[in-house]
């Protein structure tokens, strides 16, 4: 009763903008993991991951491929899509 | 010459109508899918027309007598359909065309059925998805398939129940409508892409295609309005009620029809089955299971007040 319209939408309200920038931050958040520095440390290195052959890979082990596939694959564009967010930030705000 | 003019006039009548029906007039200026020949082009004497469509049809006493606006339509009419060609060659590569048309090959009996289903599924025996030589059945012919005409039809249904209660509140703009739309869509890519990432990470071997779990989640768009509409009525009392008689009969259907497609054999049939991997697909079951009511509530909960 107290919030405006706009308001009382808005505090749930998405727009495809932001799901846009959410994926962009967490695909940051998961490129950004060092393997050295961190990943060995915690005991999620990529020598620690693949134990279980056959058909049970399991949960741990799906999660080690997903973020050593993710800071592969995703290290060249995240660089372009981060830069073209920054110049449109400073652009248009 | 009149009635030399008329009778080739009549003459051509019939042609242009066996080809082209949704002319209603001889001054229809037609852009797109002129298959009418060149028949009454040589009236307005114009005949080296281009290989394209062309903009014929006309009797003699049409506006285009002019040969200079002739030949820019027919040139525009074949840029047209040549541009036509190109989106629907790159739109097929991004966006698989034909497997889409299965799921919206629905008829009106699989719909009532289909709804039905959604709000009272206690009394339906098989869930199973008929097969026909390794492809599914179309979903006019089973009711068990997905589809996704009753998900695009709920959400776009959605937001304009939405619009109209906030309507009734008095906070009402055409804005709110885009805020809704675009919310509810976000919510809807980040439930499937969830979906995706947990159905993953637990190394289902499952025949769920991507559609199928966006076909899934847009099930739920029902119960929403029938909550919304039955808010709207009568008060919030019957909002809640329904909202929930909704919820739990989402909660049972998803139940029902997941089980079949990620469980083993042997837990969906309702036996105890040992393993870690089995009580992970079992609580993954439960978690989608459950997710929907929980997307019901928060997102039609600011809607009645």
């Amino acid at each position: 009763v107290g919030l405006r319209a706009e308001e009382e939408v808005a505090s749930m309200a998405f727009t495809l903008y932001s799901l846009i920038q959410t994926a962009i931050l967490c695909t940051n958040a998961v490129a950004v993991l060092h393997e050295e520095r961190f990943l060995s440390k915690i005991g999620w290195g990529v020598d620690q991951g693949v134990g279980g052959f056959g058909d049970d890979p399991g949960v741990k082990a799906q999660i080690l491929n997903l973020i050593r596939s993710v800071r592969t694959v995703m290290r060249v564009p995240l660089i372009i899509v981060n830069s073209a967010s920054i110049v449109l930030l400073l652009l248009f705000g | 010459m009149d009635y030399t003019a008329t009778q080739s006039g009549f003459r051509q009548q019939p042609n242009m109508r066996l080809r082209n029906t949704s002319v209603d007039g001889p001054e229809g200026s037609q852009l797109f899918e002129d298959t009418s020949g060149p028949a009454a082009g040589s009236q307005t004497g114009y005949s080296n027309q281009p290989a394209g469509p062309q903009a014929a049809g006309f009797p003699a006493q049409s506006i285009l007598s002019d040969p200079m606006s002739n030949l820019a339509m027919a040139y525009g009419s074949s840029l047209a359909s040549q541009g036509r060609e190109m989106v629907d060659k790159n739109l097929d590569r991004f966006i698989p065309i034909s497997k889409l048309k299965y799921y919206f090959a629905v008829d009106t009996l699989y719909v009532g059925k289909k709804l039905g289903l959604l709000v009272f599924p206690y009394m339906h025996e098989n869930w199973e998805v008929c097969y026909q030589q390794d492809t599914p059945v179309a979903p006019r012919f089973d009711v068990n398939a997905p589809d996704l005409y009753i998900p695009a039809m709920g959400f776009i249904t959605y937001v304009l129940v939405a619009g109209l209660a906030l309507g009734t509140q008095n906070k009402f703009s055409p804005e709110l409508l885009g805020v809704q739309a675009s919310s509810a869509l976000v919510w809807l890519i980040m439930e499937v892409l969830a979906v995706l990432l947990s159905l993953y990470l637990v190394t289902v071997n499952t025949d769920l295609t991507t559609i199928d779990l966006l076909a899934f989640s847009g099930y739920k768009y029902v119960g929403m309005i029938i909550g919304v509409v039955a808010g709207l009525l009568f008060g919030r009392l019957a909002y809640y009620l329904s909202l929930l008689w909704c919820c739990v009969a989402i909660f049972v259907f998803m139940i029902r029809t997941l089980r079949l497609k990620l469980l083993s054999e042997a837990a969906a049939e309702g036996r105890l089955v040992r393993g870690t991997r089995n009580q992970l697909r079992m609580y993954l079951t439960m978690s989608i299971a459950a997710a929907q009511p929980i997307f019901m509530y928060w997102l039609t909960y600011h809607l009645i007040r």
